[in-house]
């Protein structure tokens, strides 16, 4: 086992989870590539999406890969940080819309 | 800055440069040999298929020195092509029917002939690209008549311009390039090129600016035509992505910034079989300042000349040799097979 949970190196293996289970794998991936290919939202602004989302799920390898990724797609450092707004106001809003909840149950609560 | 030769750098020495492509890594990783990838896919030994362009390197004097530049240019650079050098150009040109001149530096208006020389070719009715590097155009007041001079001889522009950022652009290429460069493109703007029906062409040639690949050319063309007609009112024709090629400053870049390895790796896994078939060698022959033959200009910063059964030289011009030769290879051509490839016309693939 290694001594930290987290290896850059394990990024490039990411392939590797087909050994355990090459079927999953392979549909796994088919979907992942079919999914970020030119759609209806450009390649680019999927990569700023995943981006914003790696930061939301708070995955290492994501933040690396799609760090690149939207870098070699020519977007810009604010156009990145934005996207990780996004998620920090979607994540502070979620949290803060539930304070209605809160607020529901107090006052079904207090006098 | 001074160039890396001024400073005396190991990498100034081609010799290093090639060991530190062709040994193993400091980490221990020893990428596979280009000449396999390409047996792999039935490319080796690579060929020519018919010249179609003439690439002349008239110098390595630059009024800038950029952090990824290729050729280790900039003003302390002495080493430019001579007339006599250029009149065997233009001697092997009348020979053959070759239509482009590709004419490439430094920046390869500041050699005291390049006027002279782009007239000449003019006269043999070919088609001349130059590679302005902008910021020559405003550069010194001898050079703001650039754009009516390149207007004149029909000359198709193509010019770097690595972001539509002043921050990155500038990180790159230095303090103050990306406004001159803004500048000089409203020059050239000014006289009709980039401009819709002049027949004026104005290309931009994005690299990255740093230790990642250049992604899908047609969407960063895309994006920089939207930055730069909103934030400058310029426009372009067409946006060429290359990918920056691991070999003097840009080597010295990723070895300092110990991104070597990353970006070897990455190339590497890039290979693709379609971009090697379509590599710019296969259609270039390339001449250094002193008139020596290349298969391309990484080849000819890396003083790889071409193979020994080929002419040397431009005064012993022959295209029947140079089209049978075998295309000299090694690590560095792992920059123009990535992804959707890299030439001095962008994308291959």
């Amino acid at each position: 086992m290694e001594k930290t949970y987290y290896n850059p190196e394990d990024l490039k293996k990411f392939g590797n989870i087909s050994e355990f289970s090459p079927k999953l794998a392979e549909k796994f991936f088919s979907y992942y590539g079919e999914v970020f290919a030119e759609g209806e939202l450009t390649a680019r602004e999927k990569s700023l999406i995943a981006l914003a989302v790696a930061h939301t799920v708070q995955c290492p390898y994501c933040i690396d890969a799609y760090t690149v990724d939207t870098l070699e797609k020519g977007c810009t450092e604010g156009q990145m940080m934005e996207a990780i707004h996004v998620a920090a106001a979607i994540r502070g809003g979620s949290s803060l819309v539930h304070g209605v909840q809160m607020m529901n149950k107090v006052k079904d609560i207090l006098m | 800055m001074p160039s890396l030769k001024k400073l005396n750098h190991e990498l100034a020495d081609t010799f290093i440069q090639l060991e530190v492509l062709n040994q193993a890594t400091q980490r221990g990783i020893h990428f596979p040999f280009f000449t396999q990838k390409l047996r792999d896919i039935n490319l080796f030994p690579l060929r020519p298929v018919a010249l179609e362009i003439f690439q002349v390197n008239v110098g390595k004097m630059c009024n800038q020195v950029c952090k990824h530049c290729h050729v280790d240019a900039g003003p302390d650079r002495i080493e430019i092509m001579n007339r006599e050098t250029m009149q065997y150009c233009l001697d092997a040109l009348a020979q053959t029917n070759i239509q482009t001149v590709d004419i490439t530096g430094g920046a390869p208006e500041m050699n005291p002939n390049f006027r002279w020389f782009v007239s000449e070719i003019r006269k043999l009715g070919r088609q001349i690209i130059v590679r302005c590097n902008l910021t020559i155009i405003v550069a010194n007041k001898k050079y703001h008549d650039l754009p009516a001079f390149f207007k004149e001889n029909q000359v198709h522009v193509i010019s770097s311009l690595p972001y539509f950022s002043a921050a990155r652009t500038n990180a790159q290429r230095g303090d103050g390039v990306f406004e001159d460069s803004i500048r000089a493109l409203n020059m050239l703007n000014a006289v009709g090129y980039g401009k819709d029906n002049t027949n004026l062409i104005l290309d931009l040639v994005y690299n990255p600016s740093g230790a990642f690949l250049p992604g899908n050319q047609l969407s960063i063309e895309a994006e920089f035509k939207k930055k730069l007609k909103a934030g400058y009112a310029i426009d372009f024709n067409h946006l060429f992505a290359i990918t920056n090629l691991p070999i003097s400053r840009f080597l010295d870049y990723l070895v300092q910034s110990k991104n070597y390895d990353a970006y070897m790796e990455k190339l590497v896994n890039a290979f693709n079989p379609a971009a090697a078939a379509h590599v710019m060698c296969r259609n270039t022959i390339s001449i250094g300042w002193d008139g020596f033959l290349y298969d391309c200009d990484f080849n000819q910063m890396l003083e790889l000349k071409v193979s020994k059964t080929a002419p040397q030289h431009i005064r012993e011009f022959n295209e029947y040799l140079l089209q049978n030769r075998d295309i000299v290879i090694n690590q560095h051509c792992y920059g123009c097979t990535a992804g959707a490839g890299s030439s001095c016309g962008g994308a291959t693939a």
